[in-house]
């Protein structure tokens, strides 16, 4: 980037973030790094700049470069909820890209300082993530890096059988109605009689990573739509020359393209914000960033009037072919919320830890209209298996009938 | 405007090398699990014909990180038109074991469905694997030194190279060098420079933050690069053979730093070429009637990897192609691989025209001979005697003769194989071939370490 444009891009941010500041946005402060494709792409395969290694990152980031290199996709902006909350500018984007990537994140900035799903995320997660891969580097070196890998292996196959409820100082979560723990990897971490101290250790940073990215799992839809509505309505605010203009509508058009066998969550965010905002007024939507998730958003707020001014429909797989079998708001609502319903994983709680007597696991999976992919359970049990080092049964429906699956460290029965 | 509302940052970023490095991990996982396939795939009848430099996709379960999922194949899902979508219309095809859905771009990778993750590789690259641990057995130096072997030597250290080579002892040495010179180095240890401390990012670690007398933060370490290229440059460190600068406990992370971009050395590597002895190899293979489909593949297939891996392997090896039937005649290769022949069987003859070739073109002071023969067994009762006695003939001239017999069912004629047990060579191995698998585990016999150490 020469000097020149480096010094417009200086002037750019600080008239966006006046002008977000005078649309009432209250974002963290924010500190924009500009790199080359590779950081900016090993960040997007991590999560994080500081996170621990993995060769599951390393095919994550492979996947994304290999894409960018071939022209394929690019990722515009990355953006960390973090306070102060870093965002990243690729080396090799235009000035005008620059731009508009930085309103975009002003809008995500505001909405990790003001979304109710972040309240309790550790803003200081760039510098624990250091930590925690700062320590499993130790163990690499302590206790060999097969053995360390082996195990987060094993650790990541449940990570996201989180309580989010966690981050709101409940230690323990919330106990469910019939009496299951849904914090199943912290339940593991804490009670597995088998688990040395660093293998639990890393249970639990795996844990504290997931608690931090789960409000963005739950917010996809809301958080991608607010800052696509936020750098619409900045950027057009700036003094751009016509050609910027041209470009500006190109790039905007690229990012909020609806595609046709999947929701693209900045398209329908941006709608139904923009919908809402006309019935409603700016002020409505400052409150629905405050509360809503994008469950409960749909809920609320998808009407058949937008369902079918964005022709949304449910469509299945028949044969060989992807048909369309309905366009009632009511379906498609219950198909989008089911989607987005606990990050869209199965939702696993821990009924015992004791079953037979002999200390064995018990996880139930509340069945909610769609089954388990049985050859997952068939690789991911004996992980489960690993951690608790006894006897491990799952619950769950099959064909609608309750099935147990066991896996005694040998094979699999059920 | 409050101008600390924001910063723009340009950060030396060239020691984030996270990603690189742990896709070295990945594609070295994938390697391993591909070896662990290896049985199945030297067998693939799509890789036999010889087809250039063809890609292959190799279906690898291990590679998915598995979690518990939905089952989603034939769910309904949430699409999205261009207008006036109906229901009923069609809008994509599932793709060949594509279960993502009609949705292209980025996203399709990530959606749970296939379940097994592909690697692609090229029939180069998994003919490196197969033949990772295959050489010619019982090699003797001969007088004719046209064979030689490539190999690779790490001598030279260079400044520029693929990050996989680097090496970590020199390039230590190159920043506490340049550092040292700088007098940037605080302290006797001459390693840490700086401490982990919590400074850098608030206190968040207050253990970390309790002794950090000395710390010099370096230019431009004050920040998210800073912190990034601590991490990868620990898992640098880690696993250097310098066990000085790890630190095996302790409240803080001593930690040398920072490495710039002109301390770095690779290892490069020379091509040396070591003067081998020269061989001939014999490709014998029974193409009567009796040899069916099954067999002639099983036997090809083999033939295909041995030809591939002496040519990799050796320069100037050389191959003759004998067939047999009743008779048996030297046919050129492409002859050998494709064109079937019918009739009855007598292997005699193949040993005899064995003989006769090493007789006439590789006098044995000169060259090291091999001779490998494949055959469903099924040969005239009146023949064995004879085929025993000139394979027997035939040991004494070659360093090693290896006999693969085809044989899938249980009740098929042993008295092939039993009159040439008797043989009671070290040089001679056998091998039985019930299924295609076995073909990887014939190659690994005959070329393998344990021959070669007998």
């Amino acid at each position: 980037m020469i000097d020149q444009e480096a010094e417009q891009l200086e002037e750019a941010a600080e008239r966006l973030t006046e002008l977000a500041l005078e649309n009432g946005l209250d974002f963290f402060p924010m500190r924009y790094q500009v790199c080359p494709a590779e950081v900016l792409y090993s960040i997007g395969a991590y999560g994080m700049p500081t996170r621990f290694t993995h060769w599951s990152f390393g095919k994550a980031y492979q996947r994304m470069k290999t894409e960018y290199d071939h022209g394929l996709s690019k990722i515009y902006e990355l953006v960390i909820n973090s306070d102060p909350c870093y965002a990243f500018l690729l080396d090799s984007n235009t000035l005008l890209q620059n731009k508009l990537i930085v309103a975009h994140v002003l809008g995500h900035s505001d909405f990790f300082k003001n979304n109710a799903m972040f309240a309790g995320t550790d803003r200081q997660m760039v510098e624990r993530m250091a930590v925690f891969a700062d320590r499993i580097e130790r163990f690499s070196h302590e206790y060999g890096s097969d053995e360390v890998e082996a195990f987060l292996d094993a650790g990541i196959a449940i990570q996201e059988h989180v309580d989010p409820f966690v981050r709101f100082g409940r230690a323990e979560g919330f106990r469910e109605a019939d009496g299951g723990v849904k914090d199943v990897i912290g339940y593991i971490a804490g009670h597995s009689r088998y688990l040395e101290e660093w293998q639990r250790e890393i249970l639990y940073m795996l844990r504290a990573e997931m608690l931090y990215f789960w409000p963005q799992m739950e917010t996809k839809i809301m958080n991608e739509g607010w800052a696509s509505y936020w750098h619409l309505k900045l950027v057009r605010e700036l003094d751009l020359s016509d050609s910027e203009i041209v470009e500006f509508a190109k790039m905007n058009a690229g990012v909020i393209q609806p595609s046709p066998g999947r929701i693209n969550p900045y398209y329908l965010g941006l709608m139904m914000l923009r919908h809402i905002e006309k019935k409603e007024g700016l002020k409505a939507l400052f409150e629905i960033r405050e509360t809503e998730s994008d469950v409960s958003f749909i809920r609320n707020y998808l009407t058949k009037e937008l369902a079918e001014e964005m022709d949304l429909f449910v469509f299945k797989q028949e044969e060989r072919v992807y048909k369309v079998t309905a366009k009632d708001v009511a379906e498609i609502k219950d198909n989008l919320i089911r989607s987005r319903t606990n990050g869209g994983f199965p939702y696993l709680t821990v009924k015992d830890d004791d079953l037979h007597g002999r200390g064995e696991l018990l996880l139930d999976n509340r069945y909610e209209g769609l089954e388990l992919d049985r050859k997952y359970v068939e690789r991911t049990l004996p992980l489960v298996h690993r951690l608790w080092g006894r006897n491990v049964h799952l619950r769950t429906v099959v064909d609608g009938q309750e099935k147990t699956y066991v896996y005694d460290g040998k094979q699999l029965a059920g | 405007m409050d101008k600390r509302l924001f910063v723009i940052a340009r950060d030396d970023w060239s020691l984030h090398r996270k990603g690189e490095i742990d896709q070295e991990r990945h594609k070295r996982k994938v390697k391993e699990a591909i070896r662990e396939n290896l049985a199945d795939l030297v067998s693939e009848e799509s890789i036999i014909m010889p087809q250039g430099d063809k890609v292959i996709k190799v279906p690898i379960r291990s590679l998915d990180e598995p979690k518990f999922r939905y089952n989603t194949q034939d769910k309904p899902q949430v699409g999205q038109g261009q207008g006036g979508t109906q229901v009923g219309d069609i809008i994509g095809r599932a793709g060949e074991g594509d279960a993502a859905g009609p949705g292209k771009g980025r996203e399709a990778g990530d959606q749970p469905g296939a379940d097994y993750y592909e690697a692609e590789l090229t029939i180069d690259e998994l003919a490196e694997l197969v033949f990772e641990d295959l050489k010619l057995p019982k090699l003797k130096p001969k007088a004719a030194p046209d064979l030689t072997v490539e190999d690779v030597r790490f001598e030279d250290v260079r400044k520029q190279g693929m990050i996989s080579n680097v090496d970590k002892k020199r390039t230590l040495f190159e920043a506490i060098k340049r550092q040292a010179l700088s007098g940037g180095l605080p302290g006797a240890a001459g390693a840490a420079a700086w401490l982990e401390s919590g400074d850098d990012y608030g206190g968040y670690d207050a253990d970390a933050g309790s002794g950090n007398a000395g710390a010099v933060p370096a230019p431009g370490t004050n920040d998210l690069a800073g912190t990034a290229a601590r991490l990868g440059l620990t898992l640098g460190l880690h696993s250097a053979e310098s066990a000085g600068y790890i630190p095996d406990s302790g409240a803080s992370v001593p930690v040398l730093g920072p490495i710039i971009g002109d301390d770095l050395r690779f290892k490069t590597w020379e091509d040396i070429r070591k003067p081998q002895s020269s061989a001939v190899v014999l490709a014998m293979m029974d193409t009567s009637g009796s040899m069916g489909s099954f067999e002639k593949y099983v036997a090809r297939s083999f033939f295909f990897w041995m030809v591939r891996f002496l040519r990799t392997k050796y320069e100037n090896v050389q191959i003759r192609f004998l067939s047999h039937c009743t008779e048996a005649k030297e046919v050129d290769e492409d002859s050998f691989f494709r064109k079937g022949e019918s009739g009855g069987t007598k292997c005699s003859s193949v040993y005899e025209l064995a003989l006769a070739i090493l007789d006439a073109d590789y006098p044995p002071g000169q060259f090291n001979a091999y001779a490998f023969h494949f055959s469903d067994g099924d040969n005239l009762d009146s023949d064995n005697p004879v085929t025993v006695k000139l394979a027997g003939d035939l040991l004494e001239k070659v360093n090693m003769l290896g006999y693969g017999e085809i044989r899938q069912h249980i009740y098929g004629s042993k008295r092939l194989w039993e009159s040439l047990a008797s043989l009671n060579s070290p040089a001679f191995v056998q091998a039985i071939l019930k299924e295609k698998e076995d073909v990887f585990k014939t190659l690994k016999a005959f070329f393998g370490d344990e021959v070669a150490a007998s």
